[in-house]
């Protein structure tokens, strides 16, 4: 998959899911969380959260820096949304 | 009882009951029952809960101090000390929020209960954060069934803390803390603990069968519970456990040095050179755990503990269970060599077999292979270097 710069937010959330579901390994199907539930909580391990940020880091041709490596980054698909945004208004 | 008195406590108890006591430990591959009745007596039980619950509010730094000091006369009962610590952190963490768990951590103090770990499970991930059991609600609360490939030393401890799925329909990854409190379990014994070393610690498997009142499931997530507290603490605790049994080889063998050269005044024996050495790594050892546990206790007594969920933390506290365990048995070998054949036998005074067969443990608790793994990972992403 190339990578692509999604300057809508909607278009981020849409794409951050569906990489949650293909590496968060948070069992088969759609995922079933809301943009604000906890991913760690209903399941996410560290292991899988690194493959997502991999992905995402694919997808969206970025580097998440050092100081946003953190649990509270990855916690959520709103955080995630969020952080990607934040990326692409630095650039 | 403050920490300082409950550490020196520790060091007569260890002088007087648990060194003489390890040899037969080992042998037998029993519980090292003296020891921890002595431990118990001193309020070792509720060194890690806090004063105003009853307990002595040990630091983790302290608590590694008596682990080390135990760990040099016996492994086996420093590791089960440094177990029921991490059980215990874990409740003080994250598990305060009922009447009923503040009332049950105070009676670990004044009961002098100790608490068992059962996170292990027959299936196949291996892998703590992975559980196959679940809650099963019911109207008094819940029942679990557990399949513990080990249970540490389950057949001694009063309770035992161990996780399992939310429930039937969560993922593997999705796990609640439950505390199985004595009454409201049974634990069948499956398999034996005849093992090379940490003989003593008595850990078999066993199935757990819980039917529990809703108050003995935390409300934190497993997830919390294990990055904020379990990892850290079993990292820096086992590391203590391991360090005590180098120090005592290193002892050992200095005193091995010290003989041959008083026989020949003047002249430096050859084994000291490999002394030299073996000191270097011993302190090399000592500095690992000691830088761990003191960025962890700063984080951990911040008002900001976001630090213990980054990558970066992540990985120095894999590398310290790596490094630590496996420095640990380069320390012991190298003493052997240097004590020669007083070290081989079992029987004797400068005797390393039992620490040799201890320490070769560390590498497998969880094991090595399998942080590698992990690290290798979130280097992947992770930056700084």
């Amino acid at each position: 998959m190339a990578p692509v710069k999604e300057e809508k937010v909607e278009d981020i959330v849409v794409t951050v899911r569906g990489i949650l579901e293909a590496y968060g390994r948070l069992g088969d199907g759609p995922l079933e969380v809301s943009d604000d539930d906890d991913l760690y909580d209903v399941g996410m391990t560290s292991h899988a959260s690194v493959d997502v940020m991999l992905a995402l880091e694919g997808r969206f041709d970025l580097e998440f820096p050092e100081e946003m490596l953190r649990r509270e980054v990855f916690q959520t698909v709103s955080s995630i949304s969020n952080a990607i945004q934040e990326l692409f208004k630095g650039e | 009882m403050t920490p300082s008195e409950l550490l020196s406590a520790v060091e007569e108890i260890a002088k007087t009951i648990t060194g003489p006591a390890a040899a037969d430990v080992d042998i037998q591959g029993r519980f090292p029952v003296e020891s921890i009745d002595a431990l118990k007596r001193a309020g070792m039980m509720g060194a890690a809960i806090p004063v105003e619950l009853g307990g002595i509010g040990c630091s983790l730094s302290e608590l590694g101090q008596m682990c080390m000091i135990l760990g040099r006369k016996c492994t086996s009962t420093s590791m089960i000390v440094a177990m029921h610590h991490i059980q215990v952190a874990s409740l003080v963490n994250h598990g305060l929020e009922s009447d009923e768990m503040v009332a049950y951590v105070r009676s670990v103090a004044s009961e002098c209960r100790l608490i068992s770990s059962g996170t292990s499970e027959m299936g196949p991930s291996g892998d703590m954060r992975q559980s196959v059991c679940f809650v099963s609600p019911n109207e008094k609360g819940f029942t679990i069934e557990k399949q513990c490939t080990a249970v540490s030393y389950g057949q001694m401890a009063q309770d035992i803390l161990f996780q399992a799925r939310k429930g039937e329909d969560s993922n593997s990854g999705d796990q609640a803390t439950i505390l199985a409190v004595e009454g409201t379990y049974d634990l069948k014994q499956v398999g034996t603990w005849d093992t090379l070393g940490m003989r003593g610690t008595s850990s078999p498997g066993g199935v757990l069968k819980v039917a529990g009142a809703p108050w003995q499931i935390l409300d934190a997530p497993f997830s919390t519970v294990a990055a904020i507290t379990q990892v850290p603490w079993a990292h820096s605790l086992w590391s203590h456990c391991w360090l005590g049994a180098a120090t005592e080889a290193v002892d050992k063998a200095s005193k091995v040095v010290r003989r041959k050269a008083r026989s020949q005044p003047g002249q430096v024996p050859p084994v000291a050179y490999e002394l030299s050495k073996l000191s270097g790594k011993l302190q090399v050892m000592r500095s690992l755990v000691k830088t761990f546990t003191d960025e962890y206790t700063s984080i951990a007594s911040s008002s900001d503990h976001s630090n213990l969920k980054s990558l970066g933390f992540a990985l120095r506290e894999n590398n310290l269970k790596i490094n630590t365990s496996e420095i640990a048995v380069e320390i012991v070998t190298e003493a052997m060599r240097i004590v020669g054949i007083g070290a081989y036998k079992n029987d004797g005074e400068a005797s390393l077999g039992r620490q040799l067969r201890d320490v070769c443990s560390g590498s497998l608790m969880i094991s090595n292979q399998r942080i590698h793994e992990t690290n290798a990972s979130m280097l992947l992403v992770h930056k700084s270097v």
